[in-house]
């Protein structure tokens, strides 16, 4: 499978950002990525395994049931009004922020960004205390709408800033109205972005508990925690994560055939100039409109629900627990963070410069067991902790395993957006002037990925700062993060005592959202 | 390039000294947990117990939070591995689980003789704690006194369809429906589950069904009566509009689940595991029950519970045997009904 070269058929040198086969330094990359994605199939093996142990009648009976099938339609539906939703939202507003001469645009892209301080969860419960008889498919698209679209607004913002506006200018040349402009030569050039957010997005919605339960909508998720509240690891909870898992499998091949790999970076001398904002004109008023409102929705509902528990609670609310559930959350979503973009760096690179039927196979891998509903990944680790490595049963080292195998993908979308956009180019430029192949990867290409690499260790931050399941059966005894302490108390409806726990969860967000925001900026070289 | 790269191995050494840092946080933690209690009970009154038990002994404890069953099923798990001493739960099949796979060692003497026979299992390896029963909390602006069911098992009736709602998820209604399973026997369960599939809507948990009944989504839920108690004790805004039923006449409506108590036999402190017990059973133990803010029955011997409760005499509550009721059978019951 390693290309040595020699015996390879030289490919067509396309324009793509696909290093030529040869002197690369494809095996130790290839190898450690291996591993990587070695790890991301335990949680499948063991559900293969309880398949094969239960027998075929068992499962059938287990997944061939009504039950089953309404789930598949929730999810079905779920997915597909959510992601066009989200993609017609983020895209239009990242247009406005970065294209036009919209009013405090700065202001306006900061707020776009500003949702995902507030944990998915909290998002849903806000909602909830306004209008309480919210639930079903149409509230499960809101909330869902407004809790993830700036996964896509990011990496969209991100693209549109970097566009060579010439590309633009040739197309208003040959006679397109801004219209045709937008749609023929923006909106392809910002494929990559879209899937990779949109793909984002769409496993989050597979795996995702918290807003939907607040909610009353069933997906797999909830189910299979139904299940497992009711039976622990039973084989009903495994199926309904083979189900998961086989959805999951389905989104990443879609991905795949959408994204093509066109190069994206620029070719030839000089670099582009600023785009030119659009003037709106008349039509300032209902721009800034869209974006005001949204951050009323996204923002205004979930800081004044939290504002009235906090104001009811006082001062006793803030017990010693607060604290310590801050500090453990913190050394958690840090520590994994940076574990996870490690993990992730191999594969990143690979599936930027050396794409190929194997590294697709490793990369639907790490892909994969990101789409895992956390009681999935908790309950195979658990289970094989617990028979075979009792030491790390239990232990921090395994809620971090948990969360590399969780995050794998938003590490990887960050991560390859920023390898795809460092021209290959200069990596071969430095293996000219007699650098290692290794050595001009770290040197150039890691140094040009920098900030997507800070980008995915905020996005992983934040998602284990909200992470939920796997924490609550992972964590060691007596460790509380601030998402189960707010879990378990909303759950007693003691709202008011929960309500610093989501208000810490907001803080500790900020400042990540932050990086994700000065990190986008920079890209631009701003 | 040099400096870029210094900076990347900069980062590297960060992320390594913190990832050493958590191991050694996680390593000074894992030695001093001193007992280790599986609470499934609500997090609020495990705390309280420990909190006065710690207070009272010096003997540290530390508590993880779950459900009944998922504990029950993970302690079957873990085997002989298991982290915990002690098992807290909200009602007794997850008890009876854990007492089929022979993982209890027996409860002392002393502690049994401070529990009446009809809250603990005649084998004497668990122990009540605590009792809760089942009500019909329903919206006193839709439902007069005269138009409520007179049994549970009305409930399935096409009368009711659409009209109802429990939250068939937790362990907390599948005790009931173990109860209903010993009482009526299986058909009629099955018929009963059917009903309540057709005819209830699902809520996540009582709390929840309780705050859509005040809300006016639907006329009544089968839940626990603390849940009413806890409410109009804080706030009162998610029961304002709710009143209880007490089915009584030992209808399995009037079911009395005993929440349970027990010592794993794989425990390394037997001695401050069964201290722990005796202490949760005896005066003070109970005594939170009755003057704290979980509003359970106290079910110690001349242990009285809080006086804003209808006292657990006069519920006329059937005769179920707590150690014999069936969880497996039920998850199994609802999961071909579809409920789960």
């Amino acid at each position: 499978m390693l290309a040595s070269g020699n015996d390879a058929p030289a490919a067509p040198r396309t324009m793509r950002m696909v290093l030529p086969r040869g002197r690369m330094p494809h095996a130790s990359v290839v190898l450690l990525a291996t591993v990587v994605a070695t790890f991301s199939l335990v949680p499948l093996g063991f559900i293969g395994w309880v398949t094969y142990d239960v027998g075929w009648e068992t499962v059938k009976a287990l997944v061939f049931r009504p039950r089953v099938g309404d789930l598949l339609v929730n999810t079905v539906l779920l997915e597909s009004i959510t992601i066009p939703l989200s993609i017609a939202l983020a895209v239009t507003l990242a247009w406005l922020t970065e294209r036009t001469d919209i009013p405090f645009a700065q202001f306006w892209a900061w707020l776009a960004i500003a949702p995902l301080a507030v944990p998915a969860f909290v998002h849903s419960y806000a909602w909830v205390s306004l209008i309480p008889g919210m639930r079903g498919l149409e509230s499960g698209v809101f909330v869902s709408v407004i809790a993830y679209y700036p996964f896509l607004y990011l990496p969209v913002a991100a693209a549109l800033r970097r566009l060579d506006p010439a590309i633009e200018d040739a197309a208003a040349s040959l006679g397109l109205n801004p219209w045709r402009v937008f749609f023929r030569a923006v909106l392809p050039q910002l494929r990559f972005a879209i899937c990779g957010g949109s793909l984002l997005i769409a496993l989050h919605l597979l795996s995702e508990y918290g807003l939907f339960v607040m909610i009353r909508f069933d997906t797999f998720a909830t189910a299979i925690v139904d299940q497992f509240q009711s039976s622990y690891n039973s084989p009903a909870s495994n199926m309904l994560g083979g189900v998961l898992v086989a959805c999951c499998l389905f989104l990443l091949g879609l991905e795949i055939l959408l994204r093509g790999n066109e190069r994206y970076a620029r070719v030839g001398s000089g670099s582009p100039r600023p785009a030119d904002r659009r003037r709106l004109g008349w039509f300032v008023l209902p721009a800034i409109l869209l974006p005001a409102v949204l951050a009323v929705l996204t923002l205004g509902v979930p800081l004044m629900t939290l504002g009235r528990w906090l104001y009811l609670g006082g001062s006793e609310i803030w017990r010693i627990e607060v604290g310590s559930a801050f500090v453990q959350t913190i050394v958690l979503a840090v520590a994994g963070g940076v574990l996870a973009t490690i993990a992730a760096a191999p594969m990143a690179w690979l599936s930027v410069r050396a794409p190929g039927r194997f590294q697709r196979v490793l990369e639907a891998c790490h892909y994969y067991v990101g789409s895992l509903p956390g009681v999935v990944v908790a309950l195979a680790l658990v289970t094989i902790t617990v028979r075979l490595v009792l030491p790390l049963y239990q232990t921090f080292a395994t809620l971090l395993v948990a969360y590399v195998m969780l995050f794998l993908p938003r590490a990887m979308v960050g991560l390859r957006a920023s390898i795809a956009q460092a021209p290959v180019e200069l990596e071969r430029a430095a293996m000219g002037l007699g650098r290692t192949p290794g050595q001009a990867v770290r040197q150039i290409t890691m140094r040009l990925a920098a900030p997507g690499a800070a980008a995915s260790v905020a996005l992983t931050a934040l998602g284990i700062t909200n992470e939920l399941t796997a924490t609550l059966m992972l964590s060691p005894n007596g460790i509380d993060t601030l998402a189960t302490k707010f879990w378990s108390l909303t759950s007693e409806i003691d709202y008011v005592s929960a309500a610093p726990y989501a208000f810490m969860m907001v803080v500790l967000s900020l400042p990540l959202t932050l990086t994700l925001y000065a990190q986008s900026k920079r890209t631009a070289g701003q | 390039m040099t400096i870029a790269f210094n900076r990347f191995s900069h980062a590297l050494a960060l992320a390594a000294s913190l990832l050493s840092a958590t191991a050694l946080a996680g390593g000074a933690h894992a030695q001093d947990e001193g007992l280790v209690v599986y609470n499934a009970q609500h997090e609020s009154l495990g705390r309280e117990w420990i909190d006065a038990f710690t207070k009272e002994t010096g003997i540290k404890v530390t508590m993880r939070q779950g459900s009944d069953m998922q504990f029950a099923n993970q302690i079957v798990q873990e085997g002989d591995a298991s982290p915990a001493d002690i098992f807290l739960t909200e009602n007794s099949p997850a008890m009876a689980l854990v007492d089929g796979a022979g993982l209890f060692a027996p409860v002392e003497k002393e502690t049994l003789d401070q529990v009446p026979e009809q809250y603990r299992p005649a084998d004497g390896m668990w122990t009540g704690i605590a009792a809760r029963t089942t009500v019909f909390a329903y919206d006193k602006t839709k439902l007069s006194e005269d138009k409520l069911p007179k049994s549970l098992l009305n409930l399935a009736d096409p009368a009711w369809k659409g009209r109802w709602g429990a939250a068939p998820a937790g362990a907390d209604f599948q005790a009931i429906v173990a109860a209903l399973l010993q009482l009526k026997g299986e058909d009629a369960t099955k018929a009963w589950l059917k009903g309540l599939k057709d005819n209830a809507t699902p809520y996540k948990g009582n709390s929840v069904a309780m705050k859509a009944v005040n809300a006016g989504e639907v006329e009544g839920a089968v839940i626990y009566h603390y849940y009413w108690f806890g409410d109009q004790a804080k706030t009162g805004e998610n029961s304002k509009n709710v009143g209880l039923h007490y089915f009584k006449n030992q209808d399995p409506g009037a079911f009395v689940s005993v929440s349970g108590g027990g010592v794993l036999k794989s425990t390394q402190h037997m001695k401050e595991a069964q201290a722990f017990l005796k202490f949760v059973t005896g005066k003070a133990g109970q005594a939170i029950l009755k003057d704290g803010t979980s509003y359970e029955y106290a079910i110690g011997k001349d242990a009285p519970s809080n006086d804003k409760l209808t006292p657990l005499a006069d519920l006329n509550a059937p005769k179920v045997e707590a150690s014999t009721l069936d969880s497996k059978k039920v998850v199994e019951l609802m999961t071909a009904a579809g409920l789960i």
